[in-house]
């Protein structure tokens, strides 16, 4: 149940909260470039939540055996005290390239009208940024130091496929947005990426409404909060920077993170 | 092959206002929106951008001849993944609060599209001065850029410009210009106010 509550947390807060898109800027470029028609953007958001989810995969095992600093394959073969952690970029961006042309070549020869539809955007997936966004988080939840508990693969999966889904969601809604635009009379000078950037303001402001639901769905799954266990999750680490309470999970972090801004 | 197209000096001042990389190509968004919300951020990644484009320019011009053409972007991500590790080790070092504030946004150069697309549309064709000055002129343009932003940004959002006060105390700070929806609004705007003045001019031009 604990361990539920965390995953539906990550799950709300990697999806709407905070948004991959609207809330972190990455794959701002596939969010422009292909937001032009509700069916392409639907495309690319699932090819883009597909390659997600394998890439996370292979990052968390990456991760998890052989890049962290204490890691069980690294410590085997070079002794203890092992911290391949210095190659992690090189490894993700090979993943990330190495898994876009695996599911292009298997969606090819597998589920042919599938490659029809969103084959064209596999080779671009590569260089968005929201994919090895989603790399780097997990590797920050599970590349931690002593004391913490790291990320199992479950929690990281989640994160990666509701974080595709909230990518898919805004570019969808965008893509709605820009085909009612076509029928308006926009200056001359903001046509194209500057009236889509606003409009994607105006949703980034939208999504902000989102701001408590994390805390309040927290209230909702541990009605109690036992003031034990809230001293007992303090690893010493995330509180100096925040001001009160519950630093255990991820989207009570981020949202905390953004009031902080807020307040500066 | 190195004598055809735009000399090393032209390449230089392309990157400046005709071809900046914000306003013109569209490219690198991410961390353009993402760093801007104050000018100190903003010019450290310009930094960070700027020794990683003229690192991997060089680099790859001085390789361009063993490139395979179908694994040159392989080859190219590799390059930049291995410069930003290094600005991103240097950084930790050197400045630890601001690679703290940063976070992601260093490692997520890697897939800037400024860098790449340099890489394949100068520096995999081009000697290395041409590659590099490009570079060069590219990452001024970029951090232009971010600076204009970033500007607007600060001084609307937090009265202050380098963390100096600039607004009167009684400025009510516009909190949402340094927050998500800031960026988005600011870049929109200013990249409107770029296609203004371009056509202007050009309706200028075409007059006289």
């Amino acid at each position: 149940m604990e361990h539920l509550s965390e995953l539906i947390l990550v799950a709300v807060g990697a999806a709407v909260i905070n948004n991959f898109v609207l809330h972190y800027f990455v794959g701002i470029c596939p969010f422009i470039g292909v937001s032009r028609r509700v069916d392409m953007a639907f495309g690319m958001g699932c090819a883009v939540t597909f390659v997600i989810t394998i890439a996370a995969l292979l990052s968390w095992v990456f991760t998890f055996y052989i890049l962290r600093p204490g890691a069980p394959l690294a410590v085997m073969v070079l002794g203890a005290g092992a911290d391949l952690s210095i190659l992690s970029y090189i490894v993700y961006i090979f993943v990330i390239a190495s898994s876009v042309q695996l599911v292009e070549m298997y969606v090819r020869k597998f589920f042919p009208p599938l490659y029809k539809s969103f084959g064209v955007f596999l080779p671009l997936i590569t260089t968005n940024c929201a994919i090895l966004f989603a790399c780097l988080e997990i590797m920050k939840y599970v590349a931690v130091g002593k004391g913490a508990e790291p990320w199992g693969l479950d929690t990281s999966l989640v994160l990666a496929i509701f974080g595709g889904i909230g990518f898919t969601i805004a570019i969808v809604i965008m893509a709605g947005i820009r085909e009612e635009l076509d029928h308006c009379d926009v200056p001359k000078s903001l046509r194209g990426a500057g009236i889509t950037l606003i409009v994607a303001g105006i949703l980034s402001l939208a999504f902000m409404g989102f701001g408590g639901v994390d805390r309040s769905l927290k209230d909702i799954l541990h009605p109690p909060a036992p003031v034990a266990a809230a001293v007992d999750d303090d690893n010493g680490e995330i509180p100096t920077t925040m001001p009160a309470a519950s630093p255990d999970s991820k989207p009570a972090d981020l949202t905390l993170n953004t009031d902080r801004r807020a307040a500066r | 092959m190195a004598s055809d197209g735009p000399t090393a000096g032209e390449r230089f001042l392309r990157g400046l206002i005709p071809e900046n990389p914000v306003y013109r190509q569209l490219l690198g968004m991410c961390p353009t929106l993402a760093v801007t919300g104050g000018m100190k951020t903003a010019m450290t990644m310009a930094g960070a951008v700027a020794f990683v484009l003229i690192c991997a320019n060089v680099l790859t011009s001085l390789i361009r001849n063993l490139l395979k053409p179908h694994l040159r972007i392989l080859v190219f991500t590799l390059t930049i993944a291995a410069f930003v590790t290094i600005a991103d080790r240097v950084l930790a070092y050197a400045m630890y609060d601001m690679s703290q504030e940063l976070g992601p946004y260093i490692p997520l150069i890697i897939v800037n599209c400024v860098i790449i697309c340099r890489c394949e549309v100068c520096a995999s064709k081009q000697s290395v001065v041409v590659a590099a000055s490009d570079a060069a002129g590219q990452s001024i343009g970029f951090a232009m850029a971010l600076a204009s932003i970033a500007a607007v940004r600060e001084i609307l959002g937090s009265g202050t410009f380098f963390g100096l006060r600039v607004m009167p105390e009684a400025w009510p700070n516009w909190g949402i210009m340094v927050m998500p929806p800031g960026a988005f609004l600011t870049l929109g705007l200013l990249l409107g106010l770029a296609n203004w003045i371009g056509a202007v001019r050009e309706k200028r031009s075409g007059a006289v």
